[in-house]
């Protein structure tokens, strides 16, 4: 008898610890690293990318050195792309379980700072030294002039040519300024090697972005309302469809975006003669299509007509720190170490191959170096000259809804299964958009 | 009074004990159940913006609902269902037959490969279905394809062979646990049964058309009743090959659309109201089709 009470009040208890357990996680703080200074701080970091991972991991060793009096232990983990993000989303809104550190993907940082905002502004260690960074990547991660993410790069949209094969077709890169010099130059290289000029993603937003920011346009404007259906946009979308069906220079891409293995095995044997994106995916070129080796060289993009300008900052990963984190001032520290110091924008470039976002690195002779991959040409003096030619998109609440429905629907619906014109698939994307306001 | 004498007294009573033992189900009932059941349906008419702040908006996530992406899940779920149903009925049923007869050699170990898809997990198999269905021709099937002189075909990117991946990933799945039960539900048949009929010199097939099938009844509508319920919450079917977002609403089905609106748009409220939506259809269906097969007529004959 005395065993059965006594059961059935262990079955109570276990069952009261499993209901309370999501609660009572998370209480063993270091102690925010002021009580004791040897006593190393405990960070834990959120990633989507391994190339991240292995940076921030390096930069904490390098911390360690640097700062023996307030040393840190850095964890970090790595999640599929849109997995983390929903994980993230749903540790802020429910009060539990962040990491001190988050990378956020430019897709989904909107969804972040919606109602009351989970991320620590970062003002204080952006404002010192603002100056010397390109202004329109702060802007992107901010809210009523706060800052909440740090970038690692410009992603400057540049057009990567493969020289092999424009030189069959006698076409000089140098020589391209228009996109319509852009198209008669494509004629040539489809007549000389039967490879189209290039190849456009249908299930994701490139080129077709940085096309119409380059052209003053955007999915939102600078309030946040939609102008997704506007001239600017539809004459663009049709001119891209017209380098698909009437110019033949263009096709839809292989895998149906520039992260998919078919294109890298595609683009890697040759398939298409350039290829416009920004300059983060340098990374992608050295890590998955080592076959262009020495043929690729990096140009500004071609323009629609006088005033454009010749490049837009596209994608992107916002570092923020949260809330919820204990220490948020040490990790807001080494935030700042490891994305905003004149050394961290020399080793963003040599080890992920973005474009740092602090551009008074881009003539230091790291940066200089000419690049073997790139017909041994030096990269950073292209963006240098494009400097202040650099935009970045409007962002607004409804930006990841817009890119999720351009890149879900109008792209795919306007270049590949052609069931709507642009006008018809910018139109009805447009709509549902604002229906959401 | 003395607690333990009174929990003691509480084991013993008649009227006290029941509810004390049921207690662990209603208390993970109310919490894991009925409370986020109903606090879905308030925030259906939330618009919901974070921790702890929401405004009420009446029915504008209803009135935004009914546009063509959530038609076209529907038509996907739809379609998927049926399909799939199609082949979980009649190949488990075959298979069935097939290892519950005595002439098959190796039977325990048929069931156990046709058991096993059921134990892996959806994302797993997924991915290797991914992979095998991968767009270059160099990917297994295509290049399969190839040697037939068969042109790459693109899976992902058209709705017809995206449907067939999904009911074919679904199906390689669920085919064991369905065999599982239609064996268990021809083990209870008796014997004598076929004996009397091979007396009157039954052919194999009316046997089976004319005692299996009838008597396996139970186990089809079983089958039927979770097989529509599966059909219509499927999910990670459609996540694994289009994890990122899909073209053109290719393989977007309710669920997925749920999880699009609330997560990947942060739009709980709107999550919510589709989620409502899709329980009330997924009831009706349920309702109607279990009338038709007269469940719910007292047991008359």
């Amino acid at each position: 008898m005395k065993r059965a009470s006594l059961i059935v009040v262990t079955a109570l208890f276990l069952l009261s610890a499993v209901l309370s357990g999501c609660s009572s996680g998370g209480t063993n703080s270091s102690g925010g690293g002021d009580s004791n200074a040897k006593k190393p701080v405990k960070l834990s970091l959120w990633t989507f990318q391994d190339l991240h991972k292995n940076y921030y991991e390096k930069t904490a060793d390098l911390w360690n050195k640097s700062h023996p009096d307030e040393p840190i232990e850095l964890t970090v983990d790595t999640y599929p792309n849109a997995e983390m993000h929903n994980k993230l989303l749903i540790a802020l809104q429910s009060g539990v379980g962040a990491p001190d550190l988050a990378d956020i993907n430019i897709n989904y940082f909107q969804n972040f700072l919606k109602g009351d905002i989970q991320l620590v502004e970062l003002n204080d260690i952006i404002e010192p030294e603002k100056d010397k960074f390109i202004q329109s990547r702060f802007d992107i991660y901010s809210k009523d002039g706060k800052y909440y993410g740090i970038d690692f790069h410009v992603g400057a949209t540049v057009v990567y040519y493969n020289k092999e094969l424009l030189d069959k077709a006698g076409v000089n890169p140098d020589a391209i300024k228009t996109w319509d010099d852009y198209i008669a130059a494509g004629k040539k290289v489809v007549a000389a090697t039967g490879k189209p000029m290039t190849a456009f993603e249908v299930t994701n937003q490139r080129p077709f972005w940085p096309m119409i920011v380059q052209r003053g346009s955007d999915y939102l404007d600078k309030n946040g309302d939609v102008i997704l259906d506007n001239e600017t946009n539809i004459k663009t979308l049709q001119a891209m469809k017209d380098m698909i069906d009437k110019d033949k220079i263009a096709i839809p891409m292989p895998g149906g975006n520039t992260g998919a293995e078919e294109f890298f095995t595609f683009m890697n044997k040759g398939g298409a003669a350039s290829l416009i994106m920004p300059m983060w995916y340098m990374s992608r070129f050295l890590a998955y299509m080592p076959d262009l080796k020495g043929k690729m060289v990096v140009r500004p993009m071609p323009v629609w007509e006088q005033g454009d300008v010749r490049s837009a900052g596209m994608g992107g990963t916002g570092t923020a720190v949260t809330k919820q984190s204990k220490n948020q001032e040490v990790a807001k520290q080494f935030l700042a170490y490891a994305k905003l110091t004149k050394e961290s924008g020399i080793r963003i470039w040599q080890e992920l191959q973005f474009d740092p976002i602090r551009w008074d690195v881009w003539d230091s002779p790291e940066l200089q170096k000419p690049d073997p991959y790139f017909g041994n040409e030096k990269v950073f003096n292209v963006l240098l000259e494009l400097k202040d030619e650099i935009k970045s998109p409007n962002m607004g609440e409804l930006s990841s809804a817009a890119q999720d429905l351009v890149n879900s629907n109008v792209m795919f619906k306007a270049l590949k299964d052609q069931s709507q014109t642009p006008e018809q698939a910018l139109k009805s994307a447009a709509d549902e958009l604002r229906k959401q306001k | 009074m003395n607690p333990r004498f009174g929990l003691k007294k509480a084991l013993y009573s008649e009227k006290l004990a029941p509810y004390l033992f049921v207690s662990p189900f209603i208390l993970a009932f109310l919490v894991f159940f009925l409370y986020p059941a109903c606090s879905t349906a308030i925030m259906s008419f939330q618009e919901v913006q974070g921790l702890n702040s929401s405004n009420f908006i009446g029915l504008d996530n209803y009135k935004r609902l009914f546009d063509v992406h959530f038609y076209n899940a529907l038509k996907t779920n739809t379609i998927y269902t049926i399909l799939s149903l199609m082949l979980l009925i009649p190949v488990p049923i075959l298979f069935a037959v097939l290892l519950n007869s005595k002439l098959t050699k190796g039977r325990t170990f048929f069931k156990s490969v046709i058991f096993i898809p059921a134990l892996t997990s959806v994302i797993v198999a997924g991915v290797s279905f991914r992979l095998m269905f991968g767009e270059s021709d160099t990917a297994l099937i295509n290049a399969v394809l190839g040697k037939l002189g068969i042109p790459p075909q693109n899976w992902m990117l058209n709705y017809g062979t995206g449907m067939m991946l999904m009911v074919i990933l679904g199906t390689w799945r669920a085919a064991g646990i369905n065999m599982v039960y239609y064996l268990a539900g021809l083990q209870s048949i008796p014997e004598e049964l076929y004996e009397s009929a091979e007396i009157d010199g039954a052919s194999g097939w009316t046997k089976f058309s004319s005692i299996t099938l009838p008597l396996l009844k139970p186990i089809v509508i079983y089958t039927l009743t979770i097989g529509i319920f599966e059909g219509y919450r499927m999910f990670g079917e459609s996540y694994v090959f289009w994890n990122e977002g899909m073209p053109g609403d290719i393989g977007l089905t309710i669920v997925r659309y749920i999880y699009q609106q609330a997560f990947q748009r942060n739009d709980l409220g709107m999550g919510s109201a589709i989620g409502i939506v899709l329980l009330t259809i997924v009831l009706a269906i349920n309702l109607i089709q279990l009338k038709l097969f007269g469940l719910f007529k007292k047991d008359g004959d």
